[in-house]
């Protein structure tokens, strides 16, 4: 019998049995584990049921630890129970582990095994969680490949129900969890035939009921504890023989047989490396390759690494075994050894005391790391690691994968030895985010994993920009199973989709002698040869690459598919690689079109058609001359003028070479230099943004909404320009007494994401064509050297004087320098211009305390970072801790500066004798409010750190080290909504409550929006969010009501696209408050469903519609016998289906479910209704007197 | 008395028919105006490029950012069964054709050829048992003649004729310089009615924004003359169904519509003021008068004024315009 294939990934194979198995799934997301729960209540939504003919509740909670304890109470109410988690998520959940595991409670926890934050956060892949909780008492069953993610989960499931330990599967992430596989289906049948039902029966039969009333959680004493803790053992114990007769079982059925320790290579190996995870699947790889050339090598994978079944691990070895390298996939400084490495001493050295080792003598055991944070793991590593078992005295404690130039760990690898097999079809695809490369080569698996019997593999790499970003595709196609979980070595085929990349990267590298090289160019063939960089051309010719060009954009035009060339590119790769015949593969691509657009409307499908066939009449094979002719050198990533650490380290990590850098190149504990963005000119975007200085009426609204801090403005004296390019545009400064100054207005083109915000903000027309505004879109190329010229220009001009600009007024504060500039922003993002404003108004006394969320990856994802300084060096010094604790982080930073304030006052007054009675007292009397105060105050502290320099008492050393605290400091508090009204929401409850002197600023989106668009607390009623496919059915949180009911707290809601002023004012009475202060800023979103060149447009219906009623809330007012609410909005004026329908995060409900929608704009309506007239009532009210 | 009237082939029980508003936008819509006694609904319209661009961005906005960010591969939940506008169109059509005993006739506006027949096809299979095409177009190209603009209509017919079983109407501005030749092409391409007339709809300035703003206005009944006009000229002339809509707001006007020879009569504005109860109050103050002038069903009124029948046909022609202009010019001397 043909047994169903599938073609998907780890989180889909693992979250396919857990559906099936369970009755509750609880749920938090968090990268990479997000899709497991995705599917899972996509699938309930659906109706899909488990064995039990019952579907599955899937419930999103505020955290993971809200997830853990709910998991724990449904468990011990005798739900079978499960969830999904990754790294910082589940460490949350340790401490429920130790409960659950501790009652001896039926569960599986599938955890996509990800790094943990230390120096830095990271999303990829190793053991470093998992590790994290060896002590809890759960089971660990590791998955290695996206086979053993649905068979091991079964596995676990099976064995927990029996065993009554609770189990952790786990499976790398990103490579296991988003590697796309084909791979063979259980059946239902199958999985039935692993799954007891008296099990089942027996968990439920434990658990908490009144009619049979029980007490589990007590609290003991030292006379009991200790036995009751033993009292597990025998369960222990037992676990390793379940595991197996599960995995017996799985075999029985599905001819798929593991054990727990699966040994693979030489059966007279003498030199085994043992490890678990996708890494194994590469040693494998490795072991085959050496095992045919007469080495004497083997793999020990292993599957039950907890309990650790010392038993079956001796057996499973070679009798002849000499060395053992353990390799695990995670670090503990300062400990003896990484985990696997010190069990297997432990076994080791416990089988030779007690006279049972299997060997002729023991073994020598070397142990290192891998793999950090998904760090590529090849078989020329593992050979690596042979070789050195294969010394006299090989190094223990070892890496492999980089270069440790400090402490000298590392092994070196011989980066040509390569096992890809030439019967395997390996293809890299080069694409943007954008243009659906990913999508389309997702489907191309699938079209050659369904219709032939090649096995495929996929693998996709994203960089961390959010907008104008880079993907690589990684696919094999072979007919034997692919074990190769490392990134192509030797492409036979290479699609480059985007004719730029051929500047910025080397996609040639990894360009196989003989492959195809596929490129989409905007030129016709013979120019394309010509325009190609000369080492691209060298390349082609060395290789003997055979050359192919199309341009898709021309295609995808005609065919009415605007910019989306997918299908076209993916119509290239089956008529040129030969995969599938080309007839059958065009037929199986319109299959999938119109599967995949059916939906979408007939108009969808047929232009996709029609780009399938005009993509063959336009494609066409170059003849490649012998020689290079071209004259074009791959720029140099970054300018020469930039400093040391960006030339030598970043730029190095821009140009794809991040992992060649050693560790001496790297901080010793993570601290970066900010303001690196200015040198990476990205140059997204075709077309940017032209000043025309005539219609100007110079109000700073463009420059205020642009998200990327590209659009500057200053103003000079006249005499400032005589240097000045040619071409430099300048217009008198509109008001009075400025005859002499000249006012600029300048773009940063090459960092602008062409979102065309600023054209929308525009309220100046051009007085003969009404449609041109003062700012318009054009063509970048044909103005990139001049603007490149004039913007290298305007930043060497002096800034205006802050001493003079009032920082409630638009056009004013559009004159401070930006300091975050260039972030990695979505284009038109809504949340960074806000960031932005705040930086201008503060940026030089600012510290920042940001959530884990969007803003920490635009804010302080590598290579380069957006935070800047002033011209004295001055800017904000920012940290991100974890997504939960940011506002007690943030809280922790006030503590310091309330601390060192008040001690930098004592010890002034103790050394007023040495630095003068005058400075003392006025720099403690001074009040810091306006810029000049501020001014002020920086020239007495400079004034004193002179004055102590020199002197070495202990008390003026001191106050050296904290003077700075004495200018007065702005505390940021920032993050998405997903930390402010979830997970973070307790920690900032209990600083607002605390009269802290710090800002917080959410930046509501709505939605989790960094994660992929699931629901929150602050998703509105009838939005369609993930965990909310029918439209959520709770009103939004209101967070400002809750903080106002303190009376203590300053509130603002504010919309920079509705009233820009407005959100000044209420960023510059956060500050000068003394006490706790919260704005709610709308940040339009991609996850809101539309165009966002209209983010403006929907604040304004946001604010206008009444779902966004602008106020603030100043508790300073009361003292003034006002009422401290003012809105800052009128009355709705219009309905609230103006405002939501333009998105499809509402409108999507209209279509899917369209009497719900009906009844939840109504519901809706009614309730933005109530709330105006609670805050109307409320603004009314007469305050009580004294406040 | 008769009321009973036939429409491109349909029997209909009185000659009020709801013309394309939003109150045909739901079955609970439809099943109203069958209860306050319209003979049959035009459903309301559905913009070929509207269609398109739905469709479109539906797709579009729901990919947006998608596979671009390895934490946010997509900003959205799979749903497994949405309809865009088409479907959720033939689906009310299917519903409220099962639901009402009336006729419920679709109605489309197109620009493509192959976006007609494609939709018109759908409709007829969802359950309309008739289409009204309606031919909104401005030809703002200098280069277009008036013979390519009507040839451009007459292909359109045809082909949507070609493609489906039941009657179509055509609905039409009345900006042709041979109107009645225009008709007549139109017939002999298949048309089985014609709707007179679209109304169009010029935008606005907005001289504080310096926008061009849409506007709506509901029509009065001031304007039922140029409509009046040209079915009277048509009745008597084409073996043609005949539907006259704007500016019915009261039975006078319903009335006068019949007399000059229309079959039915289209009413949205007035329905959109006064509610879908107004057809009672258009019917009883049809029968009213009816009743007054003896007459016994509505075919015995149907062109009883068009311009064959009347005792001086020359007030439809240019006799007219010269006579309102001596009255205009004696009026005003007057009290000059």
């Amino acid at each position: 019998m043909k047994r169903p294939i599938a073609i998907m990934d780890g989180n889909e194979a693992a979250a396919y049995v857990a559906h099936k198995t369970n009755e509750v799934c609880a749920i938090y997301p968090i990268t990479p584990s997000s899709p497991m729960g995705e599917l899972s209540d996509e699938w309930s939504s659906l109706g899909k049921q488990n064995l039990w003919g019952t579907v599955p509740l899937v419930v999103e909670l505020q955290s993971e630890g809200g997830v853990s304890g709910a998991v724990h109470g449904a468990l011990q109410t005798g739900a079978l129970t499960t969830t999904f988690t990754a790294s910082q998520g589940l460490l949350l959940m340790i401490p429920n582990m130790y409960k659950i595991a501790g009652e001896l409670t039926a569960t599986v926890f599938h955890v996509t095994a990800r790094s943990l934050a230390c120096q830095a956060v990271s999303i990829f892949g190793d053991h470093s969680d998992v590790m994290a909780c060896r002590a809890t008492g759960f089971a660990f069953l590791c998955s290695a490949s996206v086979q053993e993610a649905m068979d091991m989960a079964l596995v676990a499931q099976a064995a927990t129900l029996e065993a009554r330990v609770p189990f952790l599967h786990f499976f790398d992430g990103f490579r296991t969890s988003h590697e796309v596989q084909k791979i063979i289906l259980l059946s239902d049948a199958e999985i039935r035939a692993l799954i007891d039902d008296e099990l089942v029966l027996a968990h439920r039969a434990r658990s908490m009921n009144p009619e049979q009333p029980v007490l589990r959680g007590s609290t003991q004493n030292p006379d009991v504890y200790f036995q009751c803790r033993e009292t597990v053992n025998a369960f222990y114990d037992r676990t390793p023989d379940i595991v197996q007769r599960a995995m017996d079982q799985l075999a029985q059925v599905s001819g798929r047989a593991y054990h727990l320790f699966d040994y693979a290579g030489a059966p007279d190996a003498e030199r085994v490396v043992v490890l678990m995870g996708s890494g194994a699947e590469a040693a494998l790889e490795a072991v085959e390759f050496l095992q045919a050339q007469g080495e004497k090598v083997g793999v020990l994978r292993v599957h039950l690494f907890r309990p650790f079944a010392a038993r079956h691990f001796l057996a499973a070895l070679p009798k002849t075994l000499k060395a053992l390298a353990v390799l695990d996939r995670t670090k503990e400084p300062g400990a003896a050894g990484e985990p696997l490495y010190q069990d297997v001493l432990t076994v080791l050295g416990e089988a030779q005391q007690n006279g049972a080792l299997p060997f002729a003598a023991r073994p020598r055991v070397i142990g290192g790391r891998y793999g950090l944070s998904s760090k590529e793991f090849t078989p020329g590593m593992v050979k690596a690691v042979f070789d050195e078992l294969a010394k006299h005295q090989p190094k223990n404690h070892f890496t492999v994968g980089i270069n440790d130039d400090v402490t000298h760990t590392s092994l070196s690898c011989d980066p040509h030895f390569i096992t890809e097999s030439d019967q395997v079809t390996r293809a890299m695809f080069f694409g943007l985010g954008a243009d659906g490369t990913v999508g389309a080569n997702k489907n191309t698996i699938k079209i050659i994993g369904q219709e032939t019997d090649l096995f495929t593999q996929g693998y996709f790499v994203y960089d961390s920009k959010k907008s104008g970003s880079r993907t690589v595709s990684h696919l094999r196609f072979g007919p034997d199973p692919i074990r190769s979980t490392y990134l192509v070595q030797a492409a036979n085929f290479i699609g480059c989709h985007q004719f730029n990349f051929l500047e910025k990267t080397d996609v040639l590298k990894f360009a196989a002698p003989g492959a195809v090289f596929l490129l989409n160019s905007p030129y016709s063939l013979d120019e394309t040869w010509a325009r190609l960089p000369r080492k691209v051309q060298q390349q082609v010719i060395d290789k003997q690459l055979k050359f192919y060009v199309i341009d898709a954009y021309q295609v995808a035009q005609a065919t009415g598919m605007g910019t989306r060339i997918n299908t076209i590119m993916q119509t290239c790769f089956f008529a040129i690689s030969g995969v599938l015949p080309k007839d059958e593969a065009i037929e199986k691509i319109k299959g999938t079109i119109k599967k995949t657009y059916g939906r979408k409307g007939e108009d969808v499908v047929r232009k996709n058609y029609e780009a399938v066939d005009q993509t063959l009449a336009n494609l066409h094979e170059w003849k490649v001359p012998a020689q290079a002719t071209s004259r074009l050198e791959m720029p140099l990533p970054v300018s020469a003028a930039a400093p040391d650490y960006v030339r030598n380290v970043l730029a190095r990590i821009m140009a794809d070479e991040g992992d060649e850098l050693p560790v001496s190149a790297m901080p010793v504990d993570g601290t970066f230099p900010t303001g690196t963005t200015q040198w990476e000119k990205r140059n997204v975007s075709l077309s940017v943004p032209a000043w025309d200085a005539k219609t100007c009426i110079q109000c700073g609204a463009c420059a205020l909404v642009c998200p990327h801090a590209c659009i500057r403005m200053k103003t000079v004296p006249a005499a400032a320009l005589t240097l000045a390019p040619q071409g430099f545009a300048s217009a008198p400064v509109k008001g009075k007494d400025q005859a002499d100054q000249r006012y600029i207005l300048q773009i940063a083109v090459e960092d602008c994401t062409g979102c065309a915000l600023c054209i929308q903000s525009c309220p100046a027309k051009h007085k003969e064509h009404v449609s041109l505004r003062a700012i318009n879109m054009t063509d970048k190329d044909p103005l990139l050297a001049r603007e490149r010229a004039n913007f290298s220009f305007f930043l060497g001009l002096p800034e205006n004087d802050r001493t003079t600009l009032d920082m409630t007024s638009v056009r004013d504060v559009q004159f401070l320098q930006p300091l975050f500039e260039f972030s990695g922003a979505c284009g038109g993002c809504g949340e960074t211009p806000y960031v932005k404003i705040v930086s201008q108004l503060f940026g030089d006394r600012m510290i920042v305390a940001n959530a884990t969320g969007c803003s920490s990856i635009y804010g302080g994802n590598l290579p380069t970072t957006p935070w800047a300084t002033n011209k004295d060096g001055r800017g904000p010094s920012w940290s991100n801790s974890l997504f939960e604790d940011n506002a007690e982080f943030g809280f922790g930073f006030s503590l310091t500066i309330k601390k060192h304030r008040e001690f930098a006052g004592e010890l002034l007054k103790q050394l007023a004798g040495d630095v003068g009675e005058t400075l003392v007292s006025e720099i403690l009397g001074a009040c810091q409010q306006s810029e000049a105060e501020l001014q002020q105050q920086r020239q007495r502290v400079a004034a004193l750190k002179d004055k102590l320099a020199a002197n070495r008492k202990p008390a003026a050393r001191n106050l050296l080290s904290i003077c700075d605290h004495l200018v007065k400091r702005s505390v940021w508090i920032m993050g998405g909504d997903g930390w402010a009204y979830d997970i973070g929401y307790g920690g900032l409850d209990h600083v607002l409550a605390s009269g802290a002197d710090v800002n917080v600023l959410v930046l509501d989106t709505e939605v989790y929006s960094n994660t992929g668009g699931q629901m929150s607390k602050a998703t509105p009623l009838g939005a369609v969010a993930k965990f909310a496919a029918g439209g959520k059915r709770m009103n939004k949180k209101d967070l400002s009501m809750l903080a106002i009911g303190y009376g203590s707290v300053y509130v603002a809601k504010v919309a920079f696209g509705a009233n820009p002023r407005q959100t000044l004012r209420a960023l510059t009475e956060a500050d000068a408050y003394h006490g706790p202060s919260l704005i709610i800023a709308y940040s339009h979103c991609i996850a809101h469903g539309y165009d966002l060149v209209n983010g403006l447009r929907q604040q304004k219906l946001a604010v206008d519609s009444g779902h966004w009623p602008l106020f603030r809330y100043n508790p300073d007012l009361k003292q003034h016998g006002q009422n401290p609410l003012v809105l800052d909005s009128k009355k709705p004026t219009v309905p609230l289906q103006d405002y939501i329908y333009n998105e499809m995060r509402y409108k999507m409900l209209t279509h899917s479910q369209p009497e719900a929608a009906k009844l939840l704009l109504a519901q809706g309506q009614a309730f933005v209704n109530e709330r105006w007239a609670l805050y109307e009532k409320m603004a009314a009210a007469t305050p009580a007197a004294g406040g | 008395m008769n009321l009973t009237t036939k429409y491109m082939g349909l029997v209909l029980k009185n000659p009020i028919v709801a013309s394309a508003s939003p109150l045909s936008e739901s079955v609970g819509g439809i099943r109203r105006l069958e209860e306050a006694g319209a003979a049959a609904v035009v459903l309301f319209s559905l913009f070929e490029e509207q269609l398109q661009l739905e469709a479109t961005a539906l797709e579009q906005h729901l990919e947006e950012g998608t596979e671009s960010f390895a934490e946010a591969l997509t900003y959205f939940p799979k749903v497994g069964d949405y309809r865009v506008g088409p479907e959720q169109y033939l689906e009310l059509l299917h519903q409220a054709s099962q639901q009402v005993q009336i006729p419920i006739i679709g109605s489309l506006n197109g620009i493509s050829s192959k976006g007609w027949i494609e939709y018109a096809r759908k409709r007829q299979d969802a359950g309309a048992q008739g289409i009204e095409l309606n031919l909104y177009y401005i030809p703002t190209d200098p280069k277009m003649s008036a013979l390519a603009v009507e040839k451009h209509k007459v292909e359109v017919v045809q082909a949507v004729k070609a493609a489906v079983t039941v009657p179509v109407a055509v609905k039409l501005s009345p900006y042709f310089t041979s109107m009645a030749s225009l008709a007549r092409k139109l017939k002999r391409a298949g048309a089985d009615a014609l709707v007179l007339f679209n109304r169009f709809y010029q935008p606005d300035f907005d001289i504080e924004e310096l926008t061009v703003s849409p506007t709506l206005h509901l029509s009065t009944a001031e304007e039922i003359r140029l409509p009046l006009c040209w079915i009277a000229i048509l009745r008597g002339q084409l073996r043609i169904s005949l539907a006259a809509t704007t500016g019915v707001e009261t039975s006078a006007e319903v009335v006068k519509y019949l007399l000059a020879g229309a079959d039915v009569v289209m009413t949205t504005s007035a329905l959109l003021r006064h509610g879908p109860g107004h057809i009672a109050t258009l019917l009883s103050g049809l029968q009213q008068w009816m009743e007054a002038k003896e007459y016994k069903s509505v075919k015995q009124m149907r062109g009883a004024m068009s311009q064959k029948n009347v005792a001086d046909p020359a007030a439809f022609e240019r006799a007219n315009y010269i006579k309102i202009l001596e009255k205009y010019k004696q009026e005003y001397s007057l009290k000059a």
